[in-house]
């Protein structure tokens, strides 16, 4: 009615057009929205993908370095620099000089901050200055008439003025006491080398006359004053041949000296008896340092080599000095080692002005700096060796800032043996928690990924005979109401969570096993034979039963067989055992047969993990079987084949993409799986096929390592690693499966 | 027929292969008969034995306990003084026993050797204890004492069994102060404190503002000082009543437990089937709504439910519009081309990375990166500690959804293949949009199948622990990440989870022998929600099938 107006059909026409106009609009943001919808899967993988990228990545970045000038200090060209270090912040610098001025300067501008007349009071002529190997703060100061006195410096940060104002405040004192700890009249002395740890401290001093002069201190506390002194012992003896480097060890048991034939020798305390002569090859030996952990010694000689060795304990609990291992980028003679106050790593400056940059775990030099443009005199590394204050002879100061946060990290250090500290020989270890720095962090993923694949094996050992003979029973024989119920019965397993799984694998399996381990491998030998039997009973049996179940339900007259066949088994294990081994098999196994028994082993697990892995084998290699056109096996039969024969000859060949992919994809879930194996093994990372011992496999490991790692750390960034190696195997497992299946089914679509 | 005739029809290989099936189905059936019958068994009340053994010294012991297991062992893994009473080489049978009373005994359980128990009985004056601490307790009541003084009453067990319902009253009265009342002041003090941290950290700490938090702060820290009088005085009460026990082991020495100290008491051995089936229902009833004790070795495992059911609700949220926009975009809107090609090889991979990874991803990507930007941009009052920078409830769903999200897609594209063409073009033909096709028409009739794929998500996640141990679930959660304090739900809050509380309590408590009927009871309900989801899930898309049956052909 109102429609026949004009006014009105000009309205209605434009509302319809709005509206037209709006359900566009609205379909166009529905398009776009779903878009950005599967578009994000897209980008979650990636995301994925490239974020441990991103984390992993830092391991394998080569250390950079960056140089710059700081200061100059022109003044400090009159006398020669003894000693330089450098605090943690990079803020203030010490120095010590031979004419016995002790300095704080800043090490950007290098104002003078403070100085003290220590050491000047005593004499106006120092020779040595040597900080303790342990960098306690402790140094040793020589003077040429042979004194030697015993300083502490320490830095003390304080925020006074809240968190963002940060005073440090740089101290140096006389340590134990402020007289001469040691007095060798008269002689030059050539090489300082000090020790100190909990108990005391240990000095050793080489004059130029041959003279090896060691003193031993045991650290005393006064329980009432707090006051701390020393005991301290004496020996010394004349060289036979004379030295030209020193060391001693962090456990104050070994003095190391080098000589200019290039041998080392290692001498023992308190005798100093000549333990081990190693000669190396390289010339004259110019430089010796203690690694962290006063375990190692770094010997440099003029060829330009280093070489790390330590003494190793043998069977017989005999202790000798081992060449472990030689770093030979450097090419003229090493004039110093300074090694790194928290980890294993090192810096050798030659006499070319080379600066190498080391880290001894991984074996590699990290970074070669030409300073010859510097003409170095002094040198100090900062506490976290991320910079190194360098002092020119004309007095120039400059930094040198070094990004090298993960210097242990090499191919070799992670999949290849290393020799590691207190180890007989190079091994794959992974021993990744520290307690200290002076820990030696062994991180090899060999024996993880070595765990993986073992734990995956048997778990597929287990899985592959029951999930394929199943699989094809039910696709091609078994009764098709029989086939609705036990599919899916088998196949809603693969939803059991696998906690349970690891739960009853470790606290109900494991214990059972290693009571009943005869029975259940008096089961494995007595199941085929009985299962047989009892089909030959029930082809030849001829009673009402049969009319009832008919053919291709098997399985459920089975099921009773195999329930009295355990029982027989579990009957029989106990007097077979007696008969064959004399004890119980277990007893027999650790005690006669020499193999160590753990009760979580790698049979545990693979039957538990086997156990995850059947209904996604069973599961796809059935779909593939039962997806088989029924033409060919018709072909075959009427052909003259037995069904068997059609099904291995006919079927299983057409169906084989189908079940390659589904062990694919069983390998890719074993692989991966974390919790069974975290409960099901005791998680030791050796490497041995040994079926009744554990393993730790990758998924493992993470999760047991994961949340005490720090962020961003080595082990933090390993451990990512790990997680992106698993990745890409699944990843490349997922698509090769896929590949596969697409290429094969086409060569098969001809039949 | 001969047998080597039978062997040549190769019937021999497809009854192995028949074998395997049956070897999978016992398997499967095994296993869940097994978490059945000792979940179960953990709420049953069991009997408690009493063994006389004679000794190879020829003592009399006297032994009281529950029978856990039994079972046959050869006698050199016997002790050489048990060993020289048997023949040898032969085997002997033994029973673990449950011995409770730890406080007495100083362990739980012991074998006892089967050859040498003189008599064995059940007494049905026994009485089992269950207790706060130290494990249950056997022995038999002798008296009840009130404020210290021996009651004379001709019903000694009826009227403990009265004193026992007047303690648990009292102890529910403490429980709601403590967690309810007290805690919410605390988590407001907190509040407080954070409030005036932000407020120095914005440079607008005047003085009026300091002072009405100030003000704030006291009534708070008044109300708190009456409620703790109150704890005080229901403390009080609890600690009036004692029974008076006789342990009934080898040692005769009657013992004062105080009832505070006392959840249930029952005669496991005088009881009829219908008072068993009672208890066991009581039992089950508490170990659902109670709070874990004993290091989560017992008591009940309500936060773990709780954490669970709320982790997973959180994930359906995040992973349900993705999941199903993904799926739409792929069967309805992409081309059917590379891109498609490449987010289904995508979403097959997404689907076969290990849990662990997505794990790492989430602590590394959502915990320590998003996490510690959030912190600092939003919760800079609360640091150093921190609030999103850490492992919660939020993050471990968002984890999850990332998990479960190919099994929602895979549902939706299934779900939406089934639907005929002709439904598509018949909508479009008359005149509607793409997008009102799809509204309208397409995803009604596809529900059923992006339902499947929610509800097999769920179960994925519900079952699911290893990413969960990196982004967020702890053993004991001090609170629960939904409650009565504003804002309700705490999404950075960590939680505790079923999963894992099968793996702490059975691996990494102190007591595992004594904790383990415990973890099947847990195990059994996991896996009973886990296998319903499952079959839900099977049945709806069943059913779904059915339908559109009909408008295929």
């Amino acid at each position: 009615m109102n429609a026949a107006s004009p006014e009105s059909a000009v309205a209605g026409r434009a509302r319809s057009a709005r509206f037209h106009q709006w359900r566009g609009r609205k379909d166009a943001v529905a398009r776009w929205l779903i878009g950005v919808g599967g578009v994000a899967v897209i980008i979650a993988v990636v995301l994925i993908f490239f974020y441990l990228l991103l984390v992993v990545f830092p391991l394998f970045t080569p250390a950079s370095t960056e140089l710059h000038s700081s200061a100059q200090r022109a003044e400090w060209t009159a006398s020669p620099s003894l000693f330089l270090s450098v605090e943690e912040q990079q803020e203030l610098g010490l120095r010590l000089a031979a004419d016995g001025s002790i300095e704080f300067f800043r090490v950007a501008g290098g104002e003078t901050v403070g100085t003290s007349p220590l050491l000047s009071a005593l004499s106006d002529n120092w020779v040595l200055v040597v900080p303790a190997n342990e960098y306690t703060g402790l140094l040793a100061a020589a003077t040429a008439d042979g004194r030697i006195y015993l300083l502490r410096q320490s830095f003390e940060t304080r925020f006074d003025g809240g968190v963002d104002q940060r005073v440090i405040i740089p101290t140096i004192e006389f340590a134990y006491s402020d007289q001469p700890l040691l007095e060798l009249a008269g002689v030059r002395l050539r090489q300082l080398a000090l020790s100190e740890n909990d108990s005391g401290l240990m000095l050793a001093a080489l004059d130029e006359e041959g003279r090896l002069q060691v003193l031993k201190g045991t650290r005393r506390e006064n329980m009432l004053t707090g006051e701390v002194s020393l005991d301290s012992s004496e020996s010394g003896i004349v060289l036979p041949v004379p030295a030209a480097t020193l060391a001693v060890s962090g456990d104050h048991r070994w003095v190391y000296l080098g000589d200019a034939s290039g041998t080392v020798r290692q001498l023992a305390m308190p005798d100093l008896e000549v333990q081990r002569s190693i000669a190396l090859d390289g010339g004259a030996i110019t430089a010796m340092n203690m690694l962290i952990g006063g375990h190692s010694v770094l010997v440099g000689d003029e060829q330009g080599t280093i070489s790390q060795l330590f003494p190793i304990r043998d069977d017989d609990n005999h202790v000798t000095l081992e060449l472990i291992r030689q770093f030979d980028q450097q090419q003229a003679a090493i004039r110093q080692i300074v090694t790194e106050q928290r980890r294993k790593g090192f810096v050798a400056l030659d006499a070319a002005g080379q600066l190498g940059i080391y880290h001894s775990t991984a074996g590699t030099l990290v970074h070669l700096q030409d300073l010859s443009g510097l003409d170095v005199q002094a040198l100090a590394l900062a506490p976290r060796a991320n910079g190194l204050l360098l002092q020119g002879e004309d007095g120039e100061l400059s930094l040198l800032e070094i990004d090298n946060e993960h210097p242990e990290i090499s191919f070799a250090s992670l999949w290849q043996k290393v020799w590691y500290e207190n180890y007989q020989q190079p091994e794959y270890v992974w021993q990744s928690s520290a307690a200290t720095n002076e820990f030696e962090p062994k991180f090899s993923l060999t024996p993880l990924v070595f765990g993986t694949l073992k734990a995956s094996l048997y778990a597929m050992l287990f899985a592959i005979p029951l999930a394929l003979m199943g699989a094809a029973y039910t696709a091609y024989f078994m009764a098709p109401r029989l086939r609705q119920v036990v599919k899916p019965a088998i196949e809603i397993m693969a939803a059991l969570p696998t906690v349970i799984l690891g739960f009853l694998a470790g606290l109900w399996f494991a214990p059972y096993l290693e009571e009943n381990l005869a029975g259940i491998f008096a089961l494995l030998l007595i199941l085929p034979p009985g299962v047989l039997l009892a089909a030959w009973l029930w082809q030849n049996y001829d009673g009402w039963a049969k009319q009832w179940l008919a053919e291709g339900y098997e399985p459920l007259i089975l099921i009773p067989v195999l329930l009295v066949l355990g029982w027989l088994a579990l009957w029989l294990a106990d007097p077979l055992q007696f008969a064959l081994f004399g004890s119980d098999l277990r007893t027999w196994l650790s005690q006669k047969a020499g193999i160590s028994y753990d009760q979580r082993n790698a049979l545990v697990v693979g039957v538990a993990m086997g156990f995850a892995v059947i209904p996604t084998l069973f599961s796809i290699a059935e779909d593939a079987i039962f997806g088989v056109p029924r033409s060919l096996s018709n072909g075959s039969l009427a052909l003259g084949a037995t069904q068997w024969q059609t099904l291995i000859r006919v079927i299983l060949p057409t169906a084989s993409p189908g079940i390659f992919s589904a062990l694919m994809i069983g390998l890719g879930r074993a692989v991966g799986e974390t919790m069974i194996v975290l409960m099901a093994t005791g998680n030791t990372p050796v490497m041995d096929w040994n079926l009744f011992e554990g393993m730790r496999t990758l998924a493992a490991n993470i999760a047991v390592e994961m949340p005490e790692s720090e962020v961003n750390g080595s082990h933090y960034r390993i451990l990512f690693l790990a997680a992106l190696v698993l990745f890409l195997f699944t990843f490349v497992v997922n698509t090769g499966a896929e590949l596969v299946r697409q290429r094969l089914r086409e060569r098969y679509s001809s039949l | 027929m001969k047998m080597k005739k039978w062997i040549s029809t190769g019937a021999p290989w497809m009854w192995l292969n028949a074998a395997a099936v049956s070897a999978c189905l016992l398997l499967v059936g095994g296993l869940l008969l097994l978490i059945t019958v000792r979940g179960v068994g953990h709420f049953w009340p069991a009997e408690v034995h009493e063994f006389f053994l004679e000794t190879p010294s020829g003592d009399i012991q006297r032994v009281v306990g529950q029978i856990r297991e039994e079972e046959r062992v050869p006698m050199d893994r016997l002790s050489a003084d048990d060993a020289a009473a048997i023949e040898e080489g032969s085997f002997v049978t033994r029973v673990l026993v449950k011995t409770g009373n730890r406080d007495v005994l100083g362990q739980d359980f012991r074998w006892v050797l089967q050859n040498q128990v003189i008599e064995q009985r059940t007494p049905l004056s026994m009485v089992v204890l269950e207790r706060e601490e130290w494990g249950a307790f056997f022995g038999y009541v002798v008296g009840i004492k009130s404020a210290g003084e021996l009651q004379q009453t001709r019903d000694v067990w009826g009227d403990f069994q009265r004193m026992l319902e007047r303690v648990n009253d009292l102890r529910e009265q403490a429980e709601e102060l403590q967690q309810g009342e007290i805690g919410s002041i605390n988590y407001r003090l907190e509040r407080l404190r954070l409030e005036q941290r932000g407020m120095e950290l914005a440079g607008e700490d005047d003085e009026q503002a300091l002072a009405a938090i100030r003000q704030e702060r006291e009534a708070l820290q008044e109300e708190y000082r009456l409620l703790e009088e109150q704890l005080v005085d229901v403390y009080q009460e609890m600690q009036r009543d004692a029974v008076v026990m006789r342990t009934g082991s080898d040692s005769t020495t009657d013992r004062d437990l105080p009832l505070s100290t006392i959840i249930a008491a029952w005669k496991p051995n005088a009881m009829s089937l219908t008072t068993q089936l009672g208890h066991f229902f009581g039992q089950l009833g508490s170990f659902i709504s109670d709070d874990p004790r004993e290091a989560n070795t017992e008591g009940g495992i309500f936060p773990a439910i709780y954490g669970t059911v709320l982790m997973v609700l959180l994930m359906t949220v995040f992973v349900t519009p993705f999941g199903v926009l993904a799926g739409v975009y792929l069967k309805e809107y992409a081309r059917q081309g590379l891109l498609t090609r490449t987010i289904r090889i995508a979403v097959n991979n997404l689907a076969g990375v290990p849990s662990i990874v997505y794990g790492v991803f989430g602590l590394g990507f959502f915990v320590y990166t998003l996490g510690g930007s959030i912190d600092r941009l939003f919760f800079e009052a609360a640091l150093p500690s921190p609030t999103f920078g850490t492992g919660g409830l939020f993050w471990a769903s968002l984890t999850l959804a990332l998990l479960t999200l190919p099994v929602v897609i895979v549902s939706t594209e299934e779900g939406l293949a089934r639907i005929p063409r002709s439904i598509r073009e018949g909508s479009l033909a008359l005149g509607a949009t793409q997008w009102e096709t799809l509204w309208r028409t397409i995803v009604p009739m596809a529900s059923p199948g992006i339902m499947t794929g929610l509800i097999l998500a769920v179960a994925r996640a519900a079952g699911e622990v290893a990413p969960l141990m990196l982004v967020g679930v702890v053993k004991l959660a001090p609170s629960l990440p939904l409650d009565g304090d504003y804002p309700f739900l705490h999404p950075e809050r960590k939680f505790m989870h079923l999963g894992f509380h099968v793996y702490d309590v059975g691996f990494q408590s102190p007591n595992v022998e004594a904790a383990r009927p415990l973890v099947y009871a847990t195990a059994l309900l996991l896996v009973i929600v886990i296998l319903l989801l499952n079959i839900v899930a099977i049945q709806v898309r069943n059913n779904l099938r059915e339908k559109y049956r009909g408008l295929e052909s």
